[in-house]
């Protein structure tokens, strides 16, 4: 599924400085029943986010409109455990187009850059001083600038860099997916078959 | 640059069809396992983009997540489960995929099943839409979870697209001491490593105990890998491997078992081959363990107290918050815990081995009365085999049910849920809040340490009953 174009991500930021947020909490097993792609971002962090009888607990972020923005920031070690895509689909349909934590669990990475989230890892001092600016000013603006792989706190100007591979980039610059890439060369993977060991 | 190469190395660059300038591999998958709730928008896709599955016979189809444990000859009541189960009959018809549906006699969970029927081997490339794929790399297979879209590469390409990971070798010298499973080895070495320290690597156990454990046991621990963060691991195939899957199903006969056994063979890390990390523990230092936290890195030998918050490097907070909503306290014994639920069933635990380990402590005792237990066999196979060795007749006569196969209370997507508040030890994958049920809390141990609780109704050194019998 294409998704749209990333270059400057202008915005305010939703803070969620817990660790180890693992795909279960981002969307539970109960709600991966769907045979299409449709309404996840409903059931984002559905447990932390609604009472059992379905009324928001007004402790959590998601439920307090001081915060809002196309940015999630995350603690350490975010989006751990199931390899469900769900998990990222759920991210990207309630309007997140970037995670920002000091550390990424590998699969939720790799499902948020297939799919049009850009995770961008930063270092434990850079996610703590965005915590704390958020938390001083709830409308403070984050910019994250895919081509020039920066994260800026825009009010402060302090910024650091992040990494992607230069073939992930092109592709979140330009709402392309392996898919597209690896249709293309299926000639070359039926030859490849056929010289494997076994 | 040295030509050793690591047991990993070989398997993964035998399957690069190509590598991207400044970007991933493209890897070459042998086997495609495909479950119900991660593929059909996958299927979706292809169909939108008018493409067909590249390779239906290395494609294979199971129904493990989404079923009911009881009457599993009747219709799947939740509609919206029922409406997956059809997805996936359908998407496998029309795409010429073998499936092992509901009711079918091979249908069980996904790793349970692939290595029944010899769809794994070593040095295959095995995906599946389930982190717990990496089950498969007990055969010196690569193996990891998937995400959708990647499915859907599988299925129209055959191929995904991964930068190499790093690799890790974790050695475990000596022998395990009285009453440790390999689960206990898998619970100990994610209590060192956290739920991240192995993020990036690809694991490769080695030494005495991984030597010496069945392949039954090594399932366990690899299957745990991505517990600790990694994308797989695997232990070097030897005879117990050649033993096991030689003469199934799907398994090369005759001069074509000659020719793989022959490259089979050469499937091991050479002898100054490097890692780019490198850990060794002693088994002396393992004991069963047990988790008290919300993530299997909060795990424990069951004779200790859990940690206090003082004494951890960061993340106060969220430990703090985690021992909340399992209502523990720092520094409390686990052992004497009520309990009110016992769960043995899994990609982990939930093979034949397992069942004969949880019998061993059950038998001439009775289920305690406060203890609802769930007995889920990974598979057809395994439910056979129970009723054949009679560990069924020992687990009724002790009070306890045999369920039918499926993934069932692990993670609750079918009607096996744990109640909000109630403390479940089970022998499944994961603790995290509402894994098994919304509000649940989950203590994850061996088989060992499930049916020592399912007798006495409360957290119990499984050692204890072990002597009794001896």
């Amino acid at each position: 599924m294409a998704y749209d174009k990333f270059e400057i991500l202008k915005s305010t930021a939703v803070p969620l400085p817990i660790e180890n947020v693992d795909t279960d909490q981002i969307i539970p097993a109960r709600f991966l029943k769907a045979t299409e792609r449709k309404g996840f971002g409903d059931n984002l962090f559905r447990d932390w986010r609604y009472n059992g009888d379905d009324t928001p607990k007004s402790d959590f972020v998601l439920n307090n409109p001081t915060y809002s923005g196309k940015i999630l920031v995350g603690g350490k070690n975010f989006g751990s455990g199931s390899s469900r895509e769900h998990a990222a689909w759920a991210v990207y349909d309630y309007g997140f187009r970037c995670v920002i934590s000091s550390f990424f669990a590998d699969i939720f990475k790799g499902n948020c850059l297939n799919i049009g989230v850009l995770p961008v890892q930063v270092s434990p001092e850079f996610s703590e001083k965005i915590f704390a600016e958020i938390a001083a000013d709830p409308n403070t603006e984050i910019e994250v600038n895919l081509p020039n792989q920066t994260v800026t706190i825009l009010k402060t100007g302090e910024q650091e860099s992040f990494e992607i591979n230069g073939y992930k980039k092109q592709n979140m610059l330009n709402g392309f997916d392996d898919i597209d890439y690896l249709n293309n060369i299926k000639g070359d993977i039926t030859e490849f078959a056929k010289e494997l060991p076994l | 640059m040295s030509t050793k190469k690591t047991l990993f190395d070989k398997v993964w660059d035998s399957h690069v069809v190509k590598h991207v300038e400044d970007g991933p591999d493209v890897l070459f998958i042998d086997r495609h396992l495909v479950h119900e709730v991660t593929s059909p928008v996958a299927f979706l896709g292809l169909k939108n983009r008018n493409v067909g599955v590249l390779f239906p016979n290395k494609t294979f189809a199971t129904a493990d997540h989404n079923t009911p444990t009881i009457n599993q000859h009747l219709p799947v009541k939740d509609p919206l489960s029922a409406n997956q189960l059809k997805a996936l009959e359908e998407n496998a018809k029309e795409h010429g995929i073998s499936h092992w549906g509901l009711g079918h006699e091979k249908n069980g969970i996904v790793h349970v099943v692939g290595p029944e029927y010899g769809i794994t081997q070593p040095g295959a490339t095995i995906v599946c839409g389930d982190s717990h794929t990496s089950t498969h790399g007990a055969f010196g297979a690569i193996a990891f979870g998937i995400g959708t879209s990647e499915v859907e590469m599988v299925l129209s390409t055959q191929c995904i697209m991964q930068p190499k990971p790093k690799k890790m070798r974790i050695n475990i010298e000596g022998e395990l001491n009285f009453g440790v499973t390999p689960k206990d080895v898998a619970l100990f070495i994610i209590s060192k490593l956290t739920t991240s320290g192995a993020t990036g690597y690809f694991v490769e156990y080695a030494g005495d105990v991984f030597e010496n454990m069945t392949m039954e046991g090594r399932m366990t621990v690899c299957n745990l890998s991505i517990e600790m963060g990694a994308r797989g691991g695997m232990i070097a195939p030897d005879e117990k491997t050649f033993e096991y899957i030689k003469g199934r199903e799907f398994t090369p006969k005759g001069a074509d078992w000659d020719k793989a056994m022959a490259y089979w063979e050469t499937l091991k890390t050479d002898e100054g081959a490097t890692f780019d990390k490198e850990l060794t523990f002693s088994a002396s230092d393992i004991e069963p363990m047990i988790t008290y936290g919300t993530n299997p890195g909060m795990g424990m030998g069951i004779s200790k107290s859990i940690p206090n918050a003082e004494d951890l490097e960061g993340g106060v907070a969220t430990y703090k918050k985690s021992l909340g909503y399992m209502a523990f306290n720092e520094g409390e014994d686990m052992i004497g815990k009520p309990i009110d639920f016992v769960f043995i069933g899994s990609c982990t635990n939930g093979r034949i081995e397992d069942f004969r380990a949880f019998t061993s402590i059950v038998k001439g005792r009775k289920k305690a009365d406060n203890v609802t237990a769930w007995l889920v066999p990974g598979s057809h196979k395994v439910e056979a085999a129970i009723k054949e060795e009679g560990l069924l007749d020992i687990l009724q006569e002790a009070g306890f049910e045999l369920r039918e196969p499926g993934c069932s209370a692990c993670l609750a997507m079918n009607d096996d849920k744990v109640p909000a508040g109630k403390y479940a030890v089970s022998t499944s994958n994961r603790n995290f809040e509402g894994r098994q049920g919304p509000g649940s809390r989950t203590l994850l141990a061996s088989p060992l340490v499930a049916a020592a609780a399912a007798v006495t109704g409360k957290v119990t050194d499984p050692r204890e009953l072990m002597k009794e019998l001896a």
